[in-house]
């Protein structure tokens, strides 16, 4: 490499990807004074791109979330022709992540497909893997003997063999899941419960209807898709750890929408860039423009703790130090007992406090103080 | 088997429900039944539902048979004549009343052309559909459904002449148009409702342009001169009251010049218009402070020492003042009594509200805007002819709310006060505007209303022609006047020590939080601490408690409830707010301590 001696000096001050990618951009013929010129051009804007110290980056942040996002719709979009496949979007989807509720309104799945299957080879009987069956959608008929009482099912045999099943599998399944005889008569299956009153046979009935049959549990819907000359898969309800299992699925880039399930399954890190990504694409969808910067920011706070916590007050507000600051902020009796009765103590060091109190808060020209030589 | 339903209630069966339907439809148009009975058939649910309750709305119809209304040529020139009334006619059946539930079974036709055999009903007018108020929009038939809706609840607010007796009346908030005219163009409804009575607008001209922006984002632009000569002048009249009011023990308040020794006296100069009874006299021109009616009461507490000891007068002053922004002129004095026998005065002020800068002002189609700029008469631009527009509307009001009607009446309006007629312009069948535009061709204007105006300032001519008209305009009774305020240094609440909240009690701009957010955004601490210093307080803290210790002006010494005199006692700098906040919590029981440390 080319006047590496000149690079040493900028280790420092500048960080390594930058330095690394005007290693590798320099063209062949260059001297010594050019690549000092570059070197220097490049640490002035990176000084003059760095945040100055006791800039209010929350607040700036916040207002630049929060006022493209008075103009945001409360509408769900609905796509058509796929039974109830429909997305949060908009300012409901938004308050979803940032509150970091349990689970969303509308969990989703990306699954990416490995090299021969993501051409479209085997896309249905997959997507037949990945989708939750019940015994309810592969039954064609179903009939109560109340007289002898038992119960006949007979299963629709083109769709057992949509999912490598027979008859006798579904006997065993029957009687794993609900503890019952099952006898096999012809294409039928006769189910004789041990208790005969009839509300009883009704909700054996029920049981039978829900009994799991093959796929991921919780995902209720898949819809194979083609995505620029290549197959994914789009499934309603998520279950992250089970699908990257699959052996014809990419881990790589198969993702949920479920922010709280990537934290559990990838970690922390992953979680965090899982919500600046579904944030952008609530922000995106809506026409909006919101600086990356201020979503990595809010992202970096919802994860600093290392879990997912929502800007809530069970969540971020209350991991502030300060009382006050979080009295201010939704249940303030609640604070002020809890800190009454543990004697706690506030150092007034943040902005809201000061506000109450009346004294210059200490960001921006309140930050710098004076000191005395020697 | 149809069920049968009277007022909801389950009354039997009937075998021909259709034949029993008709049948007391007949004998309703017969009058052998009251005219207030309803039924319908439902033929979904096969029943029939008898209605005779309260509360239906209800609205007449021409009743129709066999193809044709029952009400003839006869009828009408019995009606011109005098000789039948409109509940002759519903006696007669000729119209009737249907409900809601009745309308169901009813075929109604828009008009007499449209009628088959099908038909049960015939609209008296198209106009029908509209209220009374949506009725006093001109061509409404021409105008977007919402603005038609804007149109009439704005001319709820227009300033007229609301009522002949006037002058006797004590309303409250009370406008009058100086010179109300009658719309040159005008629907049914203003005969109907006799308009010309109590109108509330003028008919103005008025053009489609705009001028130097004066008149964006729905401003307009009025003529000085037009101003000068009375247009959209008002009076602004409100009354004030007293009473003298008796209190246990013989004691009353007296309204009265109050003696200089009164309790809470003013000052002479506040008392100056006063007349001997204690009350302000007519046309007196009262500013703010100035008293209307002077009045003495009694001593609040008989208990109160100091009111005792001393032999003079312990009367109150409670006068009825002028406040804070009020001017007028005492229009009417009125002393009374109540019902209990007490005296009681009341003072009207009046106050002539000239337009200015502000006001509000619509035309009937939901067209409000407020006033930009008041252009001299020579700035304005002007016509051939030496017609210069009272008032300039920018065209970009029009595209996006399609009131088309805004733009039929101002060409009415110039066909009308050109040919000296009234225009109709009654919804769904006013006149038409394509008649409206050749009688304006024959009156020597260009058909389609636009003229060549002259820049006022340069005299140079227009390139584009411009679209002139004259028409209906409504001065809103939201003034400036009643609305301008500002404070630097005011009045403050007694518990927070903040500023007061509203214009009545010359209250202060709240700086929010958001408002405040942008203040952090910025970095700006001084400032923002300096903007939060509306209830700053010094406060004597005790080092040795935290708590907030007292000082002793006459001593110049400050101690501790708590600790005595013999501890550090430091003044420090808070809000009051929060001063405030900590006794509320101590009175919980709960303990908040201050703590000091050096700034440095």
């Amino acid at each position: 490499m080319a006047h590496e001696e000149l690079f040493k000096g900028y280790e420092q001050t500048l960080p390594e990807h930058i330095l690394k990618d005007i290693r590798e951009n320099l063209p062949d013929k260059v001297n010594k004074a050019e690549v000092k010129e570059i070197l220097e051009i490049t640490q002035t804007e990176f000084d003059a791109a760095l945040v100055d110290a006791g800039e209010a980056v929350g607040i700036v942040a916040a207002e630049s979330i929060g006022e493209p996002g008075t103009q945001m719709t409360l509408n769900t979009f609905h796509f058509a022709g796929v039974a109830e496949m429909n997305v949060t979007t908009g300012l409901p989807r938004l308050i979803e992540i940032l509150d970091a509720s349990a689970a969303p309104k509308t969990p989703m799945m990306e699954i990416y497909l490995k090299a021969p299957y993501n051409k479209g080879k085997d896309i249905k009987k997959i997507a037949h893997k990945i989708k939750e069956t019940k015994l309810k959608e592969l039954i064609s008929e179903f009939s109560i003997n109340v007289l002898e009482s038992w119960i006949a099912i007979v299963p629709d045999k083109k769709k057992l063999a949509d999912l490598d099943m027979d008859i006798a599998k579904i006997k065993k399944l029957i009687e794993k899941g609900l503890k019952v005889n099952v006898e096999i008569d012809d294409d039928k299956l006769i189910i004789k419960p041990k208790d005969e009153t009839l509300s009883e046979m009704h909700k054996i009935k029920e049981k039978i209807k829900g009994v799991y049959v093959s796929g991921l549990k919780t995902i209720n819907h898949v819809l194979p898709i083609k995505r620029e000359d290549e197959f994914i898969i789009v499934t309603a309800g998520t279950k992250l750890q089970d699908v990257l299992e699959l052996d014809f699925v990419d881990p790589i880039r198969t993702t949920t929408n479920d922010v709280k399930e990537i934290a559990s399954v990838l970690g922390i890190e992953a979680a965090r860039s899982a919500i600046m990504i579904e944030v952008l694409k609530v922000i995106n969808s809506q026409g909006l423009n919101v600086d990356i910067r201020h979503i990595m920011l809010v992202a970096d706070i919802m994860c600093v703790s290392g879990l997912v916590n929502g800007i809530t007050r069970y969540g971020v507000v209350s991991e502030k130090s300060s009382v006050l600051a979080r009295a201010s902020f939704e249940t303030p009796l609640k604070h002020i007992i809890a800190a009454a009765l543990s004697g706690e103590e506030d150092k007034l060091t943040s902005v809201i406090e000061n506000v109450m109190l009346n004294q210059p808060i200490p960001s921006g020209t309140g930050l710098p103080k004076l000191m005395m030589k020697d | 088997m149809a069920d049968v339903y009277v007022n909801s209630k389950f009354v039997g069966t009937v075998d021909n429900a259709e034949g029993f339907k008709k049948q007391i439809i007949e004998e309703r148009r017969k009058s052998t039944l009251p005219y207030l009975v309803n039924v319908q058939h439902n033929e979904k649910e096969d029943a029939i539902y008898v209605e005779t309750t309260k509360g239906r709305a209800r609205r007449p119809l021409l009743v129709v048979r066999e193809g044709k209304p029952i009400i003839t040529d006869h009828h009408m020139k019995q009606l011109e004549r005098g000789e039948l009334t409109w509940s002759d006619l519903v006696k007669q059946g000729v119209i009737e009343y249907l409900d809601s539930a009745e309308e169901e079974n009813a075929l109604v036709a828009f008009y007499e052309s449209e009628l088959t055999m099908d038909h049960t009903h015939l609209e008296i007018s198209p106009l029908d559909i509209l209220g009374l108020c949506s009725s006093l929009v001109p061509f409404g038939d021409f105008n977007q459904s919402t603005r038609l809706n804007a149109g009439s609840k704005n001319q709820k607010q227009a300033i007229g002449f609301y009522a002949a007796n006037y002058p006797v009346r004590m309303d409250m908030d009370v406008n009058l148009l100086e010179t109300p005219q009658v719309p040159v163009v005008q629907t049914m409804m203003h005969k109907v409702a006799e308009y010309d009575k109590h109108p509330s607008g003028q008919n103005i001209v008025v053009a489609i342009m705009t001028y130097k922006g004066y008149n964006m984002e729905d401003a307009i632009i009025l003529n000085k001169g037009a101003i000068d000569r009375g247009l959209a002048r008002s009076f602004y009249y409100r009354p004030s009251t007293s009473e003298e009011l008796r209190y246990t023990g013989g004691l009353t308040d007296e309204i009265c010049v109050p003696d200089k020794d009164v309790k809470g006296y003013k000052s002479e100069k506040d008392y100056r218009f006063l007349e001997d009874d204690g009350i302000i006299s007519p046309e007196c021109k009262a500013k703010e402070g100035d008293v209307i009616i002077g009045k003495t009461s009694p001593p609040r507490f008989l208990s109160s020492m100091d009111e005792y000891n001393l032999t003079s007068n312990t009367r109150r002053e409670s006068s009825v003042a002028l406040a804070h922004g009020e001017k007028g002129t005492v229009d009417f004095v009125l002393v009374t009594e109540n019902e209990e026998g007490n005296k009681l005065a009341y003072v009207r002020m009046r106050d002539q509200r000239i337009p200015e800068i502000g006001d509000k002002f619509t035309s009937r189609h939901g067209q409000k805007g407020v006033i930009g700029l008041i252009l001299p008469h020579t700035d304005m631009p002007f016509s051939a002819s030496g017609i210069t527009p009272d008032l300039l509307f920018s065209p970009h009001g029009v595209p996006s709310r399609m009131t088309i009607a805004h733009l039929i009446e101002l060409v009415g309006g110039k066909v009308g006060a050109l040919a000296g007629r009234h225009i109709d312009g009654t919804t769904f069948d006013g006149e038409t505007s394509d008649d409206l535009r050749k009688e304006l061709l024959g009156l020597g204007f260009r058909e389609n209303g636009s003229e060549t105006l002259y820049n006022g300032v340069t005299g140079e001519q227009f390139e584009a022609k411009i679209f002139v008209g004259s028409m209906y305009y409504l001065k809103l009774k939201h003034m400036v006047a009643n609305k301008l305020h500002s404070r630097a240094r005011g009045p403050i609440q007694l518990l927070t020590r903040q500023p007061t909240e509203g214009r009545a009690k010359e209250g202060g701009l709240r700086l929010g939080e958001m408002e405040k957010d942008t203040f952090v955004a910025h970095g700006a601490s001084l400032l923002l601490k300096e903007r939060f210093d509306s209830d700053n307080t010094v406060v004597p803290v005790c080092e040795s408690c935290g708590m907030i210790a007292v000082h002793n002006d006459f001593k110049n010494q400050s101690y501790c409830p708590v600790c005595g005199e013999n501890v550090e006692i430091n003044n420090i700098e808070l809000s009051y707010a929060f001063k405030l906040i900590v006794d509320e919590f101590r009175s919980l029981g709960i303990n908040m301590k201050i703590k000091l440390e050096n700034k440095y």
